[in-house]
């Protein structure tokens, strides 16, 4: 007889299985609860009077027009604020309400509650407001400089983060390119609107179902600017339209919250797509200065790199932003020495904030440019280049770092680098550059092939306390065992839902999951961010099934008369090793087992203001992208044929929602280096639409080919790495490279626009 | 103003319906089917792609009153009663939804798709899906499904 592992138990649908969504079912039937789709029978709709001004001292208020149309009900500002009238999620520097300042064009300045959303958007605009026009302040260059007004009290510097490792070598027979490269700013361009559905209670507090990454910081910044305990701001998830960071700010929550509480109904409300483009952050512009010394052999010497970002008028996450933009500037590569400066501002540009990648797709975009470059002035292959100086376990980060757990980072490039390469462009005008235009026949078509590499972190970094939280309840029902999983964890689209159900079925033997909607009933679990839930809720989750399955190990041994360390959980039974014999769990349940349970990641430390040196990260995540690219020189059109991806995840724990964050992490790095950008002028955002910024189709999306290793790590559940953001990551970088290696020149912003692709290829 | 029209097979009379309201708004606020998505409001996204008299169109460029005695058919309507269209059997199966947010419109268009055409080829995959954004899966998933059901109708 061959004795089975105590755990993990074979179950269907457990870890590593590819488990289908639990919401599936819902989403197609077009049944699923996103929070647009919320109502309530005596509900009324909010909306939100906005700064047309970047910069504009607020003279008054005057919403009586408003207020004389019959069905309108309310308008709100600032005063009417009951508590702290600030929120951010690093530094509270944002009114929920403008006081006597505007500080970006989009700025809410009032809320108004109507019978009818239509209504509502007509009352809104009929508020008056008299401004009395400032300077703005749009050049991230000149804040920095300190030539502009000052926007905050602290100044315009939202973050300087130093890192400086090693001594400059001599000058001696060094090879050194220097660059410049600008990233534009992305939209998260999630479908589902910012929306909510605020209710008030009868003891003056507030339930509110809302879509958000991180219900527990939504809460806390509520009750101060509600002047509420927190006990009496209760959120429930609602169904989340994507989020990709765009959800971790407040966007219509406290707005619902104030309109519902002051008239005693629930407030629904929910951007149009327009309103979208103001309504949450975006990922930060980049402007980034580098210099990379190295041996005439490739190996690197130092990186000295500057890099700048436009922070927008708000915090938000840019002081963590920066800090990722820092510390990963210099790339997965073993480098001597490095002297890298990294600062955010303060403008009066729409905020930026998080976004899936989270400062490391920019700067990815710099380091893997500069090895391209510098791979061309020692005459050597990029993939050489990349495999002589690629990070190893042991290898030390330009932050001092030593890198613990899996980095494959030379054999992720080796395996993209030896796919075969697609054959060459067909002559169906669908899939040449172009497209359906159909502006090629494939004559004088160049074809490119570029390479990217990348690294992050995963999980919360810098000495911050990040946990989740899980309760897990085993009760017998109907004969049946079934287990509960409720966390405050937000699905996003991402599969935490499923993922939770697969590992309570592993860790308890027990076949049926349900996953309670998440709610603040329950104790924090953190973001959906930083690529960090299946790790960080995911072992809350196990580690309260593993209270469980101790106390039903107990029941079982006292039944059994056994000792309960011979016991194991398997197919809804508890089984003895020694003896065979086996009780089943219903049984074991007259009474419920419930048990809640903490889980922390092992601490870091903040980096050396000084030196930027520390053990700030958790774990580093690396991903390796080629991207094959077909390229109309005369028009400056771009069809990518390929990319291939490879990425190390520790554990798939649900191998085909790995890949569906592949496949999506390609196509939003696709859109960034072709297609995506917030396009602002003078503060204004001018192409707030999906007619106008442009996000991947289907035309666009090429086939992918993935590479999917799994290098457990030692100190993560089942050894799983965050699988978010690395897909994104280099693809940029990698399709940048592609068109220049197509058009053999150089191209040093990203998205890379036809006008550019066209004036290289004469250039060259 | 008041509009008649059929709505996945149930006559409906709404009144008070205003002139600018659009059949997307008219669905999911007064019919009550909200399966049929608001993701950009301009016919960019296909989030809430609908037939109209067995055509199918972005419900939010239609007028309401433009829908006057026609019958629609949303993705509420598709399955039969517990049982799911093959298409959105399809979209379960391969692991073609993520947020889910476009699959309703997603699920519409691939339905006339592969009403129109049994065995699509990938170029004409991808071009008839071209109107419908999705931000989560990069599509291939969804290629997966349509290729799924369509094997399966054939």
């Amino acid at each position: 007889m061959t004795v089975a592992p105590a755990r993990p138990v074979a179950v269907r649908d457990g870890v590593g299985d590819s488990a289908r969504r639990p919401d599936a079912v819902a989403k197609v039937r077009g049944e699923f609860a996103f929070s647009s789709d919320l109502g309530h029978d005596r509900m009324v709709w909010g909306a939100t009077v906005r700064s047309p001004h970047a910069h504009a001292r607020v003279l008054g208020v005057d919403a009586s027009a408003a207020l004389a149309l019959p069905g309108v009900h309310l308008v709100l500002t600032a005063g009417d604020v009951p508590g702290v009238n600030r929120y951010g999620l690093e530094r509270r520097d944002q009114p929920v309400l403008a006081e006597d300042l505007v500080r970006y064009i989009g700025e809410a300045v009032a809320v108004v509650a109507a019978d009818d959303p239509e209504l509502a958007r007509r009352a809104a605009a009929l508020v008056r407001v008299d401004y009395a026009e400032l300077p703005a302040l749009t050049d991230p260059e000149l804040a920095l400089s300190g030539g502009g007004p000052v926007l905050h009290e602290d100044g315009n510097l939202v973050r300087h983060l130093r890192i400086r490792r090693g001594a400059m070598p001599a000058a001696a027979d060094i090879v050194v390119v220097t660059g410049e490269y600008e990233v534009g700013m992305q939209d998260q361009a999630f479908l589902g609107p910012e929306s909510c559905l605020a209710v008030p209670d009868a003891d003056d507090g507030v339930d509110l179902y809302c879509s958000t990454q991180w219900l527990h910081v939504d809460q806390d910044q509520l009750a101060d600017c509600l002047g509420l305990p927190a006990e009496k701001v209760r959120l429930t998830l609602s169904g989340v339209g994507g989020a990709f960071g765009g959800r971790e700010d407040l966007s219509v929550q406290a707005h619902a919250c104030l309109l519902a509480l002051r008239l005693g109904r629930p407030v629904k409300m929910s951007y149009g797509r327009e309103e979208s483009f103001v309504g949450h952050v975006h990922r930060h512009p980049a402007r980034m200065r580098y210099e990379h010394g190295a041996t005439r052999d490739g190996r690197l010497l130092y990186v000295k790199a500057d890099i700048l970002l436009d922070g927008g008028a708000y915090a938000s996450t840019s002081a963590a932003v920066t800090g990722n933009a820092g510390c990963f500037a210099a790339g997965p590569y073993e480098v001597p020495a490095v002297e890298i400066d990294c600062r955010s501002v303060y403008t009066n540009n729409p905020p930026a904030g998080a976004m899936r990648g989270f400062g490391a797709v920019q700067v990815c975009f710099g380091h893997e440019s500069q090895m391209d470059r510098l791979a061309a002035a020692l005459g050597m292959d990029p993939v050489e280049l990349r495999l002589r100086n690629a990070v190893d376990t042991g290898s030390v980060m330009a932050t001092g770092q030593r890198v613990e757990g899996p980095a494959p980072v030379a054999e992720l490039l080796r395996r993209v680098a030896g796919k075969p390469l697609p054959p060459p462009p067909g002559t169906d005008p669908r899939l040449l550059p172009g497209g359906m235009s159909n502006s090629t026949r494939a004559e004088g078509l160049l074809r490119g092939v570029g390479y990217g590499l990348s690294v992050k972190n995963i999980c919360k970094s810098a000495g911050y306390d990040d946990f989740g939280t899980a309760r897990v309840r085993v009760l017998a029902r109907g004969g049946d065992v079934l287990a509960e999983v409720h966390t405050a964890a937000a699905e996003v689209g991402q599969g935490l839902v499923t993922v939770q159900a697969q590992i309570a079925r592993t860790e308890l033997g027990v076949e049926r999951v349900t996953i309670l909607p998440a709610d603040t009933a329950v104790g924090d679990a953190g973001t959906s961010s930083a690529s960090r839930q299946t790790w960080i809720s995911g072992g809350a989750v196990r580690a309260a099934c593993a209270a469980v399955r101790a106390r039903l190990l107990e029941r079982a041994a006292e039944v059994l008369g056994e000792g309960a360390e011979a016991l194991r959980l398997e197919s809804g039974q508890a089984v003895s090793e020694l003896s065979g014999r086996a009780v089943p769990l219903v049984e074991l349940l007259v009474t419920e087992i419930e048990e809640t349970a903490v889980f922390r990641h092992r601490d870091t430390q903040p980096l050396d203001p000084e030196t930027g040196q520390g053990d700030a990260h958790v774990a580093y995540a690396f991903a390796a992208h080629r991207a094959v690219v077909d390229v109309d020189p005369e028009l400056g059109s771009v069809r990518v044929v390929e990319i291939a991806c490879a990425q190390d995840v520790g554990k798939a724990i649900n191998p085909a929602a790995v890949e569906g964050q592949m496949h999506g992490g390609i196509a939003q790095g696709l859109g960034l280096a072709l297609m995506e950008e917030v396009k602002v002028r003078d503060g204004r955002i001018l192409n707030p639409s999906f007619t106008d910024y442009l996000i991947p189709t289907t035309m666009d999306m090429p086939p992918t080919v993935l590479d999917i290793l799994e290098l457990p790590r030692a100190d993560s559940p089942y050894g799983l790495t965050g699988v978010g953001e690395p897909p994104l990551l280099s693809a940029p970088a990698a399709v940048a490279a592609a068109i220049r290696d197509a058009v053999g020149a150089a191209l040093d912003r990203i998205p890379v626009t036809p006008e550019a692709v066209a004036a290289a290829a004469v250039g060259r | 103003m008041r509009v008649d029209l059929e709505v996945n097979g149930v006559r409906r009379s709404l009144d008070g319906v205003r002139e600018g309201e659009s059949l997307l708004h008219l669905l999911r606020e007064r019919v009550g089917l909200p399966g049929s998505k608001n993701a950009c409001e301009q016919g960019e996204c296909g989030s809430c792609t609908v037939y109209l008299d067995e055509t199918a169109v972005c419900a939010c460029l239609v007028a309401a009153g433009q829908a006057q005695d026609s019958r629609v058919v949303t993705v509420e309507g598709l399955a039969d009663g517990a049982e799911l269209h093959p298409v959105q059997r399809a979209f379960v199966e391969a692991g073609a939804v993520q947020c889910g947010f476009c699959t309703p419109g997603l699920v519409v268009t691939v339905h006339d798709l592969l009403a129109r055409t049994s065995d699509p080829g990938e170029a004409e995959i991808r071009e008839a899906l071209a109107g419908n954004l999705c931000r989560c899966t990069g599509y291939e998933k969804i290629f997966d499904a349509v290729r799924l059901a369509a094997g399966e109708a054939r």
